[in-house]
């Protein structure tokens, strides 16, 4: 066990293409860090720097106090697990997991007693005869986790580990990886393009964005205190809303009303400001109740959609505006675009989400009356997208 | 229904037919093989009577007086060896062009490709005059270069196309279990491409155990000849004698080992042995 720490790492392809650059990280022994970040933004590639899998072109990589930079993988003592599981499919699910054991040199009794503990820790006993060809999806990748936990490493790195599995699976592996790595309480890098995953399983998340380290925190620091656009839209699920404003001397004019902001951090008195709002802010006008005069504003929006999950009612409506420019949003779209296939914006009409308590009678075509949070109300700068002040500063009303 | 009917039906049809055609000619080799030397020109397929003197007389003298045992041993010999060196080679090769970039991989695949398309004929003379400088004239090592020369092309296309169909993530996953490259290598690639290695170990041995260009011009004794050159310096009884009988026999006798390699390495040339390796 050890911590691991990236100091100014940089990866430059042979084709000149920058995937991470000037990469700051430290992990500490024993915790659960995530990377995050949309297809293409470098995770994979520090992870793999790490690993020892690919060269590191300046900066540099230290497992437990030493660097690491010359060292093969096979030197570094760690362990991964891939996202197609990479299982040698010539071997037993007991030769599979033994592997790194034998080629250690240890000998056979210790490794079939390690092999047989880990396999009753995954539930694997009575597979591990098998070959992998004959093993189910979820089967197959707690034989790569196996393999990983047989050799007690300094460190787990895992490159999407889940995302080969469906839905279902995915989120009951999701519980077993996190009990698996607080029982083993060993060091553990994840990389993962699902904020889901990343909220729910790290003990810290690291976004990254275009091979740039954008914030490390707790889960609840990123969602609560994006320090850019690009995290305050990355992490949530639906998104946080965007909307452009005019701040004005402490208060700030919005497409659904004006909200007194107080000091904005920094010192920007005034100029156009990129607003967000998470779904879960906004709430049905006539649910809020005592709230509605103590702070927030009220506004009238069309609804365009409902969708009720039962539990949460999600309302989409959309607000008349210019549409907010910028790259880091820019990048975000494209990801959603990759992943569903639609980016949910229109030209001149900016899209918002809702989500209103399920008893609430909103329904498609209605102009109802809503309820914003202002006092979550965050701020961010269009030119550069920092956050312009952090939650929890003034925002109230009263 | 009818119409898969049908379609059995012809594909059966056609089947027989080349079947037939194929297996003809060795049917009346053998047939020949199995005639005493009086009936040989009976012209009936099947013999009137069947006798096994014309395997008798290959072997007859042992080792040194029997025109056919040394060039035996010189085949499976050169063969093997041949193979073996080839495979190793290969592998080697095929593995640097399908995982690595480095400069001048296009020009030694091109150059592969030229080399397995060129003539072995041209090469001929050239050989002739070289090996007799060298010394090379009429030994193992005469024959065995030129049949790496134009066998490993064939080996290195056959396995860079296997090597590249394994995931490259195995090799990294054992990288990371603790392998040097070398072990990477023997223990989770090779065995993965047995299939592919196995195929191009028939390829090779089969050209080399047929080759007739290169042993009948390289040779000139039992030192190195192998069996298809000295089928044609092989003598009836009398010098009046045709020896159809006994080349027939030895034409028999040296089916034998291809058919052998074949089966044996079919068995191991299992399809699908990659499945399971990755989400498929």
């Amino acid at each position: 066990m050890a911590e691991i720490v990236l100091d100014g790492v940089t990866k430059v392809f042979g084709d000149g293409f920058e995937a991470v650059k000037d990469m700051d990280l430290e992990i500490a022994d024993g915790e659960f860090m995530i990377l995050v970040g949309p297809s293409g933004c470098g995770k994979s590639t520090a992870l793999r720097m790490i690993a020892g899998l690919e060269d590191i072109s300046s900066g540099e990589v230290k497992i437990g106090g030493e660097a690491v930079n010359d060292r093969s993988p096979k030197d570094r003592d760690i362990a991964m697990v891939f996202q197609n599981y990479a299982l040698y499919p010539h071997m037993t699910v007991r030769e599979n997991m033994g592997f790194a054991l034998k080629l250690a040199g240890v000998d056979k009794g210790e490794i079939d007693r390690k092999v047989e503990e880990a396999a009753s820790t995954l539930d694997l006993e009575q597979h591990l005869d098998r070959r992998p060809a004959n093993l189910s999806g979820g089967q197959r990748q707690r034989v790569a986790m196996g393999r990983a936990i047989v050799r007690d490493p300094k460190a787990f790195l895992m490159d999407e580990p889940l995302s080969n599995l469906d839905a279902k699976l995915r989120v009951q592996m999701r519980t077993e990886v996190s009990r698996l790595q607080s029982d083993l309480e060993t060091t553990t890098v994840y990389v993962t393009h699902d904020q889901t995953e990343a909220m729910t399983l790290g003990d810290r998340v690291a976004v990254m964005r275009a091979g740039i380290l954008q914030q490390v925190g707790t889960p609840a620091e990123l969602y609560e205190e994006p320090t850019n656009l690009f995290v305050a839209g990355f992490i949530g699920s639906p998104a946080m809303n965007f909307m452009p404003g005019e701040l004005d001397g402490g208060k700030v004019k919005l497409p659904i009303g004006e909200v007194d902001v107080g000091d904005i951090a920094g010192g920007g008195g005034s100029g156009s400001v990129v607003a967000g709002l998470r779904p879960e802010n906004l709430e049905d006008a006539s649910i809020v109740g005592d709230l509605r005069g103590e702070r927030g504003v009220v506004f009238e929006a069309e609804i365009d959609l409902v969708e009720s999950l039962g539990s949460d009612l999600y309302a989409y409506f959309h607000i008349e505006s210019e549409g907010v420019q910028s790259d880091q949003l820019a990048d975000l779209v494209a990801d959603r675009l990759d992943e569903t296939g639609a980016a949910g914006t229109r030209e001149g009409q900016e899209q918002v989400v809702a989500r209103l308590d399920p008893t609430s009678k909103v329904k498609r075509g209605d102009t109802a009356e809503l309820w914003a949070d202002t006092s979550k109300l965050q701020l961010f700068d269009p030119e550069s997208g920092e956050s312009l002040r952090r939650s929890g500063a003034a925002g109230d009303q009263s | 229904m009818e119409h898969e009917n049908r379609q059995r039906v012809l594909w059966t049809i056609a089947i027989v037919v080349v079947l037939i055609f194929a297996l003809i000619p060795v049917l009346w080799l053998i047939s020949l093989s199995l005639k005493p030397p009086g009936s040989i020109t009976d012209k009936s397929f099947i013999p009137s009577e069947f006798s096994l003197e014309n395997y008798k007389s290959l072997f007859e003298g042992g080792i040194d007086d029997s025109p056919f045992i040394k060039p035996l041993i010189n085949s499976i010999v050169i063969a093997l060896i041949t193979t073996v060196i080839a495979i190793t080679l290969a592998s080697f090769a095929a593995y640097a062009i399908a995982r690595l970039e480095f400069p001048g991989k296009r020009l030694i695949l091109a150059g592969a490709l030229a080399i397995a398309m060129f003539p072995p004929i041209s090469t001929v003379g050239p050989l002739f005059d070289m090996w007799r400088a060298l010394g090379l004239y009429d030994t193992y090592p005469g024959l065995i270069i030129p049949y790496l020369t134009f066998s490993l092309p064939l080996a290195i296309y056959v396995l860079v196309a296997f090597f590249r169909e394994i995931p490259w993530e195995l090799e990294q996953a054992a990288q990371v279990d603790g392998a040097t490259p070398f072990q990477a290598f023997t223990k989770v690639i090779v065995p993965l491409a047995a299939p592919g290695v196995f195929t191009a170990a028939i390829l090779v041995f089969i050209f080399a155990w047929n080759d007739f260009l290169f042993a009948i011009s390289l040779t000139s004794s039992d030192a190195s000849r192998t069996v298809p050159a000295a089928l044609a310096f092989f003598t009836g009884e009398s010098s009046f004698t045709e020896p159809t009988g006994s080349i027939s026999a030895a034409a028999v006798v040296v089916t034998v080992p291809i058919i052998i390699f074949v089966l044996f390495f079919q068995r191991r040339i299992v399809a699908g042995l990659t499945a399971g390796a990755v989400k498929g």
